[in-house]
């Protein structure tokens, strides 16, 4: 039989041959997710992407080179010259000034962003697996399992997230603080609150991508459950995951920060943390002392802010509706234009 | 200006939208001229820039657009008229219902569903007109009178949901008619609808000339449909008009080539047979030992639970069906007539609830997935559209090889690819499509990937559900030669389900029509194409426009005898 498949392969006409479809794609770091969208950008959502990207760099940045760039560590009291001393005003020596414990300002703000990363970083990941795992499976097979999990999101969602965070620190840390301790207990609070988030899209999403033809005909293949859920549901179901993802990371920031102000978050000998600094300036506010609470929180509002740009523009542009485009016949009208042109006015070649 | 001057005026249009792979032509240089009282096709296959162009007599094109030329549209409240592209948009929605008017290709979505329909109607009048709320109702009851809605003046208040598809495309065509526009631009009107139901829309829209006085610009694909309504035509091709002719020249003597490769491409029923009458012949000749069929269906039913304390709904009713090995059965039928549902349920997609379904060998009902598996080896499927029956994020090389990785024939795609190349020569497709993506591919392309993947493991039976109704006329045409040459070549069973009678005829060696889950009528296609027994058959085939205006004028007769609509009052 596959000889005479073999053998009735007739080669194709030429006018068989149509023309090459496949889209230019220019060079290879060109389809880099973020590089990508900020080429096809224009306007105001291009100022929006970049200042946000600029923004979460400027973050990410400081929480990777925090050594170098803190003049002192997180904890540190004293150096050569003796104790920093408490609520000193921005010095030569303390660039930003000292807070009521007398640590530097700087330096607790430069290192909180290393635990604010570590916070969302872990968050997001063990949020992002464990949703999209159930959203997966309950979308797939749907039935009681989907209805309970249904059920269990549900109920998620009606509690304040800040006290199911509290709850979660506290069962979590018993108390004890320390760097791990301290980001687990925060992440693993955010994680509860989002992984219904990440199960309702995925599950969506599932629920769509499962009535697709190309599902149905993996299934009349004879495929097994757990390959079409890997091979064809997973990939198709996850587009989406990215915008969201940007999304929970900003909340996620605002959580720990929320906690740490609240006093369920990391002690200072542990770890530096934004909420915990704004949570002892508090007093400082009353008295003129405007360093000790500025700083902290003008960090918390421009990585938020800087995220939420980041995961608000990368929404809009891949929605084709939202995006806007240069006018036509005015932009720039290069080669890729051209090329593009000559395919679509090819595209009916079958009819000759 | 007199009462000769056109309708609309389309001068030297150009427009060209901005998309992310930069500027794209879709109109480049259209000319055209509707008279009063004169049916324009414009036909093309999706993507000449036919729709473009209709929409923007009416200013309907998206902020992407930019356009160069002229429309101009004769006013219907003087004898002036107005250049569409100029105006601002208040002036724009002034013209817009008064002097032209759209109606749209889905009846049920261009229908507000929370609203009753009279008031739809009356919002189009009130938007325009000083009319009183009841003034505007009785127009908007008169209206629907005119376009054939039995006890208007009860139905008025009826929501769209409460009418079927053929009479919501009587009510978007009424509409489009209340304020008596001079020119109503008909989108594709009867693609969505079955072909019995667009037999009576058409029926409808050629009334509108002579009755209300309106010029009509129609776009379709459908031949058949142009050579039933037009006076002139229009024939675009990537957004510029090749031809343009009136009605019966084109059909006779096309000039462009274009218009030639489209019009040999449209099927007719009975065409393959008369053409070359020994064709059947072979391919019906069954082996010399009598083999078990292929499929046997016995009083098969099947119901789709109904909701919560209501019956549930019986797709297919007592159907007895059966395909001998190498037999192509062309099943045929409207949408909602269970067709489908017959196709799932053999390839194990749909329950069976009652009677017999055998398979293979294998009885199908109350199967088991694991018992089921081995089955679907020998069972190929060709899904409707090509778009959607491809995973967007794998290569066709990696589609194609699917079958051959989960039934154990290679380990990854690599070990598949020789296979796969075969396969994708098989149905004329070059080795480097294999590693393109399925939207690198057009339709046509697609499809024929499809039937590669579907023969992937030599099945002996082939379910076709639909398989060329997404694709454009032309490019069916190259699909279906290639299906009848691969089971010529092959020998494998075929179920081959279409709406379309023409499409059947040329590949089935017998046919079956459903009627509402019943089988009204099977046999040879000759017995059933060309002498139908069943009032259901013969209705369906009066009904079916052919690309031939003289004969299908003879046909319309026939239609209005048999359906006992009179010319001039529906």
């Amino acid at each position: 039989m596959t000889a005479d498949i073999a053998n009735l392969a007739t080669p194709p006409s030429p006018e068989d041959l149509e023309p090459l479809v496949t889209p230019d794609h220019g060079p290879r770091w060109h389809r880099l997710p973020i590089v990508r969208q900020v080429r096809t950008s224009v306007g105001l959502q291009r100022v929006m992407l970049v200042t946000g990207l600029v923004l979460t760099g400027i973050f990410i940045l400081a929480a990777i080179f925090a050594p170098l760039i803190a003049p002192y560590s997180w904890a540190q009291l004293r150096d050569g010259s003796g104790l920093f001393g408490s609520q000193q005003a921005p010095s030569s020596a303390h660039l930003l000034g000292t807070t009521v414990g007398g640590y530097d300002v700087l330096s607790r703000v430069v290192w909180g962003s290393r635990t604010a990363l570590l916070t969302i970083v872990t968050a997001v990941v063990l949020s992002l697996f464990l949703g999209v795992f159930l959203g997966l499976v309950s979308g797939y097979f749907g039935g009681w399992l989907d209805r309970v999990l249904v059920v269990v999101a549900d109920a998620i969602y009606a509690f304040p997230s800040l006290l199911l965070a509290i709850v979660a620190a506290i069962v979590i840390s018993h108390g004890q603080s320390s760097l791990w301790n301290g980001i687990l207990a925060a992440a693993i609070s955010i994680t509860v609150v989002f992984v219904p988030q990440y199960f309702r899209v995925v599950r969506s999403e599932v629920v769509r991508v499962k009535a697709e033809a190309f599902v149905e005909s993996a299934r009349v293949i004879g495929s097994s459950s757990a390959r079409i859920m890997t091979r064809h549901v997973l990939r198709n179901s996850v587009r989406t995951l990215p915008l969201i993802m940007t999304l929970n990371c900003s909340e996620a920031i605002l959580t720990l920060a929320g906690l740490g102000f609240l006093g369920f978050g990391i002690e200072p000998s542990s770890a530096a943390e934004w909420g915990y600094d704004l949570n002892k300036s508090i007093a400082d506010v009353t008295s003129g002392i405007w360093w000790t609470s500025i700083f902290p929180g003008v960090a918390i509002v421009l990585t938020v802010l800087g995220v939420t740009l980041v995961g608000e523009s990368l929404n809009d542009l891949a929605d084709p509706r939202l995006r806007t485009r240069r006018a036509a016949g005015g932009g720039r009208r290069g080669a890729r234009a051209a090329r593009r042109e000559q395919r679509t006015t090819t595209e009916p070649e079958e009819a000759r | 200006m007199t009462a000769e001057d056109p309708v609309v005026d389309v001068r030297d249009l150009h427009v060209t939208f901005a998309t992310d792979g930069g500027d794209v032509a879709a109109v480049r240089g259209v000319s055209l001229r509707v008279e009063p009282g004169e049916v324009l096709a414009i036909v093309g296959e999706s993507g000449s820039g036919k729709t473009v162009t209709a929409r923007s007599i009416l200013g309907l094109l998206p902020e992407t657009a930019t356009t160069s030329g002229a429309v101009v549209l004769r006013r219907n409240t003087d004898t002036g008229a107005s250049d569409v592209l100029s105006l601002s948009p208040s002036a724009l929605r002034q013209v817009r219902g008064r002097d032209a008017a759209m109606v749209f290709q889905e009846p049920s979505t261009a229908l507000n569903p929370v609203f009753p329909v009279g008031w739809q109607i009356a919002e189009g009048l009130r938007a325009h007109t000083s009319l009183s709320r009841s003034e505007a109702h009785k127009a908007a009851v008169d209206v629907l009178r005119r376009v054939g809605i039995p006890d208007p003046e009860a139905r008025a208040k009826y929501y769209p949901h409460q009418f079927s598809g053929g009479q919501k495309q009587r009510i978007v065509i009424a509409q489009a008619l209340v304020l008596d526009p001079g020119l109503v631009i008909a989108d594709e009107p009867t693609t969505a609808l079955d072909v019995t139901v667009q037999a009576e829309i058409l029926e409808l829209l050629r009334r509108l000339p002579t009755e209300f006085g309106t010029s009509v610009v129609l776009i379709t694909h459908n031949m058949g449909v142009v050579a039933d309504l037009a006076d002139t035509v229009a024939v675009m091709y990537a957004g510029e008009i090749v031809e343009q002719a009136d009605v019966r020249t084109l059909f006779s003597a096309p000039r462009h080539p274009y218009t030639r490769a489209l019009l040999d491409a449209v099927p007719r029923v009975g065409a393959s047979r008369r053409s070359a009458p020994a064709t059947a012949t072979p391919r019906a000749a069954a082996p010399a030992e009598p083999a078990a069929p292929v499929v046997e269906a016995k009083s098969l039913t099947i119901t789709y639970p109904g909701r919560l304390r209501q019956p549930g709904f019986t797709a297919v009713d007592h159907v007895d069906l059966t395909i001998e090995p190498g037999q192509v059965l062309g099943l045929v039928g409207e949408s909602g007539s269970g067709k489908t549902t017959i196709g799932r349920a053999i390839a194990g997609l749909t329950p069976v609830t009652s009677g017999s379904l055998t398979v293979l060998g294998t009885q199908v009902r109350g199967i088991s997935e694991r018992k089921m598996r081995p089955l679907r080896r020998r069972i190929g499927f060709v899904f409707q559209d090509p778009a959607t029956s491809f995973n967007p994020l794998l290569t066709i090389a990696q589609c194609v090889a699917e079958p051959l990785m989960v039934h154990g024939v290679a380990g990854d795609p690599r070990d598949a690819r020789p296979r796969v190349d075969e396969l994708l020569e098989a149905v004329q497709l070059d080795r480097s499509y294999g590693d393109r993506f399925p939207h690198e591919l057009s339709g046509g392309q697609r499809q024929r990937a499809s039937l590669a993947r579907a023969l992937a493991l030599d099945p002996e039976l082939i379910i076709a559900d639909e398989p060329t109704s997404a694709l454009d006329v032309s490019v069916q045409a190259r699909v279906l030669e290639l299906f009848v040459q691969m089971q010529a070549e092959l020998g494998f069973a075929s179920l081959f389900i279409s709406h379309d009678l023409a499409v059947v005829d040329l590949v089935a060696d017998r046919i079956a029509v459903l009627h509402h889950g019943t089988l009204v009528e099977e046999g040879d296609p000759a017995q059933v194409l060309d002498a139908p027994r069943d009032p259901y058959t013969q209705r369906l085939l009066a009904s079916l426009p052919v690309p031939d205006p003289d004969e299908q004028a003879e046909r319309r007769e026939a239609w209005r005898a048999l359906t006992g609509v009179s010319a001039n009052a529906s």
